[in-house]
């Protein structure tokens, strides 16, 4: 057994060994890299759907990726195939097609969508439409594809096929911190011994007319449409929502002792995980910051640091006025009086929220972080907010020693993840 | 008690179906192996309406009511009910530990306002400026959140202060196997002490109808108990559920001095590619492995089964190797409710267990045999409609 193979509690070290990152800023994690420290913007005016009549016309779409039909569960599993694909390669565990461990995924939630639905109501000759009328379409031949598409586990069933994984694959929904709770799963399922290597993927292809919509009427994305590449503003007094987003991250987990064994390059390693549900409300965090502070202290501890180790935060920050003020509370009160000098920023600034996927891209670009030593900022802080007096990294990269991040993701419903990651232990 | 401080023991059972709440409800209307079922309401398909039920019991605020749609209250109201059942509601000593993991598929839609837009849709100068505008007018800011898979958990925290962890398992029959095999996974290494596992169908949605019909799996009328649905007239009577089982370490569970069920002793998650392998061969490596534990005279089989056409076949063909063991399918008398079947068939293998014994037949065919005995070993199956293969033991505690 190599050296520091097993952590402060006795379990198998996680490592990294291989990632691969799909955002509207490109395909891959070069290029993806490059982008995000050159504080490009990859959001855009929305084209794949008319935006007449809608206040919010942006996002962070993926429009060089085809899927057929259209529609968020095929678009969630392309991104989330060449995602997986590039981790995998790299990784060089198992080959094309046969990965020898299970599978988590972060996938957005699943519904037949409006242009299936009017396709149906086409076919139907009734005037007035109902659901039997849809129905009574839907049994013919004509439709039977849309069955496994829209199963709520179809996307993940895809995933298993062709990546050729090991066991009953998990579908992970938890709101926007679904891509962190499918890197926690992995974990710990190798720290359990069930498997030496494991695939976590968050992915999110859900801009839609209606997933739009029904953020728009929760009043939670950016209405400041021009330009595109400004509106998502994390941290900044001018903040007025977040800016949707698509994307896909891999990350191939394994045991650390088996990686070394066979001569893996170590990207990195998930050094603890931390949840804590918050019961206050359905969309807005307890006031009190008690759940997002105890989430953040609880995956300090399970790393086995404390919070003057803490030499990065990549926030969840999303640019909601609510959810930045909370993130930054709960950061200020878990670093205390280190919380102004220890930098922390916010992807999203750059690549919009990516909902269920947003866990497992900015793990991976925390793990890069590390790797590069090199910190990606907060781009279009031109109105710093008195009330969040923190180092945002501002809208340029910087080079700074980062041993230990956080990447925290807080979503609807009270789901709160934090991840540690750090570099290899030596 | 003997046994290993890891053991994973049921200590808290949920249930609510078109049976009524609660186990006695559930282990009297087994009993009198008689289906309670809808064939009008959604005609031509066969339902199984959830039983009245007084929501403000669990549900105090109507407030919290209002932000759910009927697959979230039916959820959170077994929860409750399970929560109680383990004597722990109220404990935010322990609730602020408890690991939750939901099983659940996807919220609901208001189908009079799809209706509504489809058919002015139809008419429209500008089809797509008047989707826009009208989903802006018609959506409710609350079936947005009753949409997300995950707001079924969130309300459980919401209601009853659950809130160790929460993480919810999206998608159909599985999603509640591998919920309940992770939980007890986390558990049996250590990693968690109390688990909180269940979730929640509403079978009365014509948005879940639409679904089961591009697979054409729903049944029509008339019913038929699961086993004697053939050729021709095969699929689900979708059932109206909710099922939550808290489980515990052995450790855990008699540092509190919690009254226990049974053990769960296996648990497994399998699937196979159903076009090009044999899901028979499937289901029957996973009834090998557990095999050599079995002992007859004091099994029965608690069958998850649907009444899907080749998923039904298939695990009847597997169980036949199980011969002269008792099989009953819960789904013939309360429906299928997919998510939530697994957590149900493995609670009433509890409670069965608990009480020794097994209800009586529901089958023509006569597949399901008659048995009378003292049951010592319940084996629960979950066999997906469309994908994946689960199966647990569960056995005196």
């Amino acid at each position: 057994m190599s050296k520091n193979v097993q952590d402060h509690k006795g379990r198998p070290v996680v490592a990294v060994t291989g990632i691969g990152i799909v955002t509207s800023l490109g395909i891959g994690k070069e290029d993806n890299w490059k982008k995000l420290t050159g504080g490009v913007s990859g959001i855009h005016e929305i084209t794949r759907f008319p935006t007449e009549g809608l206040r919010t016309r942006v996002a962070g779409t993926i429009d060089f990726i085809p899927a057929e039909p259209v529609c968020a569960p095929a678009l969630s599993e392309e991104f989330a195939l060449l995602a997986a694909e590039e981790a995998i390669a790299e990784s060089g565990v198992g080959s094309k097609g046969d990965f020898p461990g299970p599978l988590f995924v972060a996938v957005p939630p699943v519904e037949v969508e409006w242009p299936q639905r009017i396709e149906l109501a086409s076919a139907s000759n009734a005037e007035t439409i109902g659901y039997d009328d849809l129905i009574r379409m839907a049994e013919t031949e004509r439709f039977a594809p849309y069955y496994e598409r829209f199963l709520y586990r179809g996307t993940t069933e895809r995933l298993a096929d062709k990546l050729g994984t090991r066991g009953s694959p998990i579908a992970l929904s938890t709101a926007c911190a679904s891509g962190a709770s499918a890197i926690q799963l992995g974990v710990e399922a190798i720290q359990r011994g069930e498997t030496d290597v494991a695939l976590s993927i968050g992915t999110d292809g859900s801009v839609n007319t209606e997933a739009l919509i029904r953020f728009a009427l929760l009043s939670a994305l950016s209405t400041q449409n021009d330009p595109p590449s400004a509106a998502s503003k994390p941290f900044s007094k001018n903040r007025d929502g977040f800016v949707m987003a698509e994307g896909a991250a891999t990350l191939v987990l394994e045991n650390l002792d088996h990686a070394r064994a066979r001569g893996a390059k170590i990207l990195g390693v998930i050094a603890g995980c931390g949840e804590m549900a918050d019961s206050f409300h359905r969309t807005r965090s307890s006031p009190d910051g008690k759940p997002i502070i105890g989430c953040i202290r609880n995956a300090l501890a399970d790393a086995g640091i404390t919070p003057e180790d803490v030499d990065y935060i990549n926030a969840h920050g999303t640019g909601t006025p609510e959810n930045d003020k909370m993130e930054a509370k709960g950061v200020t009160t878990v670093l205390g009086e280190r919380a102004t000098r220890v930098p922390i920023s916010s992807n999203k600034s750059m690549i919009g929220h990516t909902l269920s996927a947003a866990g497992a891209i900015e793990a991976a670009f925390s793990l890069l972080t590390i790797q590069h030593q090199r910190i990606p900022p907060t781009i279009n802080y031109q109105v710093p907010d008195p009330e969040i007096p923190l180092d945002v990294v501002p809208n340029t990269a910087r080079d700074a020693k980062v041993r230990y991040a956080i990447s925290n993701s807080f979503g609807f419903g009270g789901q709160n993840v934090c991840l540690v990651l750090s570099g290899e232990p030596h | 008690m003997p046994g290993d401080a890891r053991d994973v023991l049921i200590t808290g059972i949920g249930l609510v179906s078109c049976l009524g709440e609660g186990l006695d409800a559930h282990w009297n209307g087994l009993s009198a192996a008689k289906p309670i079922v809808d064939e009008t309401s959604f005609a031509p398909y066969v339902v199984h309406p959830i039983a009245p039920i007084n929501f403000d019991l669990q549900i105090p605020k109507k407030g919290d009511q209002r932000q759910m749609e009927p697959w979230q209250r039916i959820g959170c109201y077994a929860a409750g009910l399970a929560l109680d059942d383990a004597g722990i509601k109220g404990n935010n000593e322990i609730l602020s530990r408890v690991d939750m993991l939901v099983a659940a598929g996807g919220g609901e839609r208001d189908t009079a306002v799809d209706g509504k837009i489809l058919t002015d849709l139809r008419t429209a100068e500008n089809p797509k400026r008047l989707l826009n505008e009208r989903l802006l007018s018609d959506l409710r800011p609350t079936l947005s959140l009753a949409q997300l898979a995950n707001l079924l958990a969130g309300n459980i925290s919401i209601v009853f202060n659950v809130i160790g962890s929460s993480r919810t398992f999206m998608g159909e029959e599985l999603a509640g196997v591998d919920a309940l095999r992770i939980a007890a996974r986390r558990i049996a290494a250590g990693q968690s002490e109390i688990g909180f596992v269940g979730g929640a169908y509403n079978g009365q949605r014509w948005d879940i109808l639409l679904q089961l019909a591009f697979g054409r799996e729903a049944l029509k009328a008339p019913y038929q108990p699961v086993w004697a649905r053939g050729a021709g007239h095969a699929g689900i009577a979708a059932g109206s559920l909710g099922a939550f089982l808290v489980i515990e370490s052995r450790a855990h569970a008699e540092a509190r001095g919690a009254r226990v069920y049974a053990k769960l002793t296996h648990i497994d998650a399998a699937r196979c590619r159903r076009d090009v392998d044999s899901l028979e061969a499937a289901i029957s490596r996973m009834l090998g492995d557990v095999k050599p534990r079995l002992a007859s005279g004091e099994l029965a089989v608690l069958s998850s089964a649907s009444g899907a056409a080749h998923a039904t076949q298939a695990e009847r063909t597997a169980l036949g190797s199980l011969e002269g063991i008792p099989v009953r399918a819960t789904g013939s008398v309360l429906g299928h409710g997919v998510e939530a079947q697994f957590p149900l068939n493995v609670g009433l293998a509890a409670l069965a267990i608990s009480r020794g014994g097994l209800w009586p037949a529901l089958d023509p065919t006569g597949f399901e045999l008659p048995w009378s005995g003292t049951l010592k070993q319940a084996l629960v199956t979950g066999i997906g409609v469309w994908r994946g293969e689960g199966l647990a033991l569960v056995e005196p505690a």
